[in-house]
């Protein structure tokens, strides 16, 4: 039997019988993806516009109804943008700027997050995880329909993976019995608790928290809960720890409410409990609809290594974080980013293994930057000592009184893409004057360009954006080409393409990477350097 | 590199002494220690610099 582990909130790549599964001898797939979750489907998305052929296999056969995530940031959308499915994300989503922080029933203060101007994509939007996964799947459907050779098979459960020197077996159970396929390489995105890396015994560590949040969305015809991030520390409704209320679209809100270590999950599931504690909150006479409700406890880890030789782990199945922040989704899709192109080099020949090596380095790094803001977070809303509790209070109760103590209040610090300072693939930093905030490492700040935005129209591949500065159309080293994209700071006369590229400096050239992240900048081209940077940057120094 | 002063800085040393004890007369063990934790953050705050503020973590244990 083919049971579910989960019920669908759309339906959408029902199982059929793959040719695959009457095959003589197992048939070799260049790249097959396990679990067709966000960071699976994207995966998919980003190898299908390289043209390389992409096998996702889910156990299930569509999106899953749980909402999870709900806060998706600029970053994340940018990366949805390349992929072709970034603006109907944002028409969906509800956009939102203003936040206030409550400590029993007073308002400690509010923030603002003043987003920057000149950015295509908002800091943040927020929208339930389905609608997330659709439009993802949207996508991946239409380039299908304009011959990519993408494919997803439903209810086909990977369980047993064998990796070998240069292909993976994979073990795939469906409906119709088992068969057997191959791949050149496997990427794991099968979730927080990854099948894939239990049958291939890798260690997840990190630290568990032992705190349950009840979530529950619900929905409303009300005026009077606006589209503002609310977040109580010690509510005095008494129902839990902490609680948070976020709107989404459909006039949905989500309610999280910290409930503490040992509850009973059964009890608290059922719906008349539920509402107990979502009408002490409300109030009376507010009236709602349960949409979905769950209950989840969390842990902050992540794998030693996100490659074993041709099997990588991206998304959840590589590291898990605390939802405070929303660094989950976020940060696989950067993991899926930063993957992409660089499996789509070595496949096509154009650079060596070891690039792959970089993915593991880079995205660890990322990876522990989430886990270090996510666990800070964490222990400032459930302090777990009788001093954190009384410094969490004391920071609390600053802050209603004095600016300085606000800064230290942490509802969760929202997710920003990590810049990869000090990492293999960074060429030199010879911009003098040029701003910290696009040095190589970093991803490309967006900016205004003609009708649109700059990160639109730099494409996926590699780079040299010259504002200001002579470069050749494009300087091929060693199979690899980059090519120029010719700016000036006249371009955008906002300002904002010289403030967030040239700072004080008054050109510039910057070799970007097909993710968008810069390699290296110069004040002025120099061919030598910028070969040499290039080799660099598809790991070949 | 800031250093943090471990030498003699109050002018009036009884005086500061005798206050740090007076604000906390009447108070409860549990709203002393909220008082003393409003104190340290205040004054790290006033500090500043995150240097001085390791030593003075480092300081304070006493090993
Ligand atoms: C309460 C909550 C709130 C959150 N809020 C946010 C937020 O606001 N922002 C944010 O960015 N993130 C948030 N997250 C995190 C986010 O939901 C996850 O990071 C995201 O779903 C991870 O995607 P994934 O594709 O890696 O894994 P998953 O979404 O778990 O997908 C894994 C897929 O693999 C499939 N699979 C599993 N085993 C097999 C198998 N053996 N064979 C075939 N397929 C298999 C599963 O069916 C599933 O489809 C939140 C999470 C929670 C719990």
């Amino acid at each position: 039997m083919f049971d579910d582990r989960y019920t669908l909130a759309f339906k959408r790549y029902p199982y059929k019988k793959s040719p695959d599964q009457d095959a003589a001898t197992p048939v070799r797939h260049p790249v097959v993806v396990m679990g067709g979750g966000p960071i699976g489907v994207a995966t998919a998305l980003d190898l299908g516009q390289q043209g390389i052929p992409v096998l996702v296999l889910d156990d299930h056969e569509g999106v899953g109804m749980g909402s999870r995530a709900i806060c998706f940031a600029k970053r994340c959308l940018e990366i949805a943008d390349r992929y072709g499915c970034g603006k109907p994300m944002v028409e969906k989503g509800v956009v939102w700027n203003l936040g206030k922080v409550f400590h029993k029933d007073r308002k400690v203060f509010e923030f603002n997050l003043l987003p920057e101007e000149g950015h295509e994509y908002p800091a943040f939007i927020n929208m339930q995880q389905p609608y997330f996964e659709s439009f993802m799947l949207d996508r991946f459907e239409a380039m299908q329909a304009e011959g990519a050779p993408l494919e997803v098979r439903g209810k086909n459960r990977v369980e047993n993976v064998i990796p070998h020197d240069d292909y993976v077996e994979i073990e795939i159970l469906t409906p119709d019995g088992t068969y057997t396929i191959e791949a050149d390489w496997l990427i794991g995105c099968d979730g927080a608790s990854s099948p894939l890396r239990t049958m291939l015994g890798y260690d997840f560590t990190g630290k568990v928290f032992q705190d349950s949040f009840l979530i529950a969305d619900i929905k409303m015809k009300s005026e009077n809960f606006p589209t503002e991030r609310w977040f109580w520390f010690e509510p005095t409704h008494g129902q839990g720890a902490s609680t948070l209320l976020h709107k989404q679209p459909d006039d949905v809100w989500r309610v999280d409410f910290q409930i503490g270590w040992d509850v009973d999950r059964k009890e608290e599931m059922k719906e008349e409990n539920i509402r107990r504690r979502l009408d002490a909150f409300l109030g009376e006479g507010v009236d709602y609809e349960m949409v979905w409700s769950s209950i989840y406890t969390f842990q902050c880890k992540r794998m030693d290594n996100f490659r074993h030789g041709r099997v990588f782990f991206a998304g959840d199945a590589a590291h898990q974080v605390s939802p405070f922040g929303a660094r989950g989704a976020n940060s696989g899709m950067q993991d899926v980013d930063n993957l992409g192109w660089k499996l789509g080099m070595v496949i096509r020949g154009e650079a060596p293994d070891t690039l792959l090596d970089t993915y593991n380095e880079e995205r660890v790094h990322g990876a522990d930057e989430n886990i270090l803001n996510s666990t800070r977070s964490t222990d400032f809303i459930t302090p777990k000592s009788k001093v954190s509790h009384v410094f969490r209070n004391a920071v609390l109760d600053l802050a209603e009184h004095y600016d300085f103590a606000r800064p230290i209040v942490n509802s969760g610090r929202l997710s920003v893409p990590c810049t990869y300072d000090g990492l293999s693939l960074n060429g030199p930093d010879a911009l003098i004057g040029g701003p910290a905030r696009s040095r190589p490492g970093s991803p490309c700040p967006d900016a205004p360009l003609g009708d649109g935005f700059l990160l639109g129209q730099l494409g996926s591949r590699f780079q040299i954006l010259t504002i200001d500065a002579d470069a050749p159309d494009s300087v091929t080293e060693d199979g690899v080409t980059a090519t120029r994209m010719a700016l000036s700071a006249a371009d955008d006369t906002t300002g904002a393409l010289a403030d967030r590229y040239l700072g004080t400096t008054k050109s510039g050239v910057y070799l970007i990477r097909p993710d968008q992240h810069v390699a290296a900048r110069w004040d002025s081209y120099d061919e030598t350097a910028l070969r040499a940077a290039l080799r660099k940057a598809c790991g070949k120094e | 590199m800031a250093m943090l002063n471990t030498q003699p800085n109050l002018a009036k040393a009884d005086d500061f002494y005798a206050r740090l004890i007076a604000v906390h007369d009447g108070l409860s063990d549990d709203a002393s220690m909220a008082l003393n934790a409003r104190i340290i953050l205040l004054m790290a705050n006033h500090i500043g610099d995150q240097e001085v503020l390791e030593q003075v973590l480092a300081a304070a244990k006493l090993d």
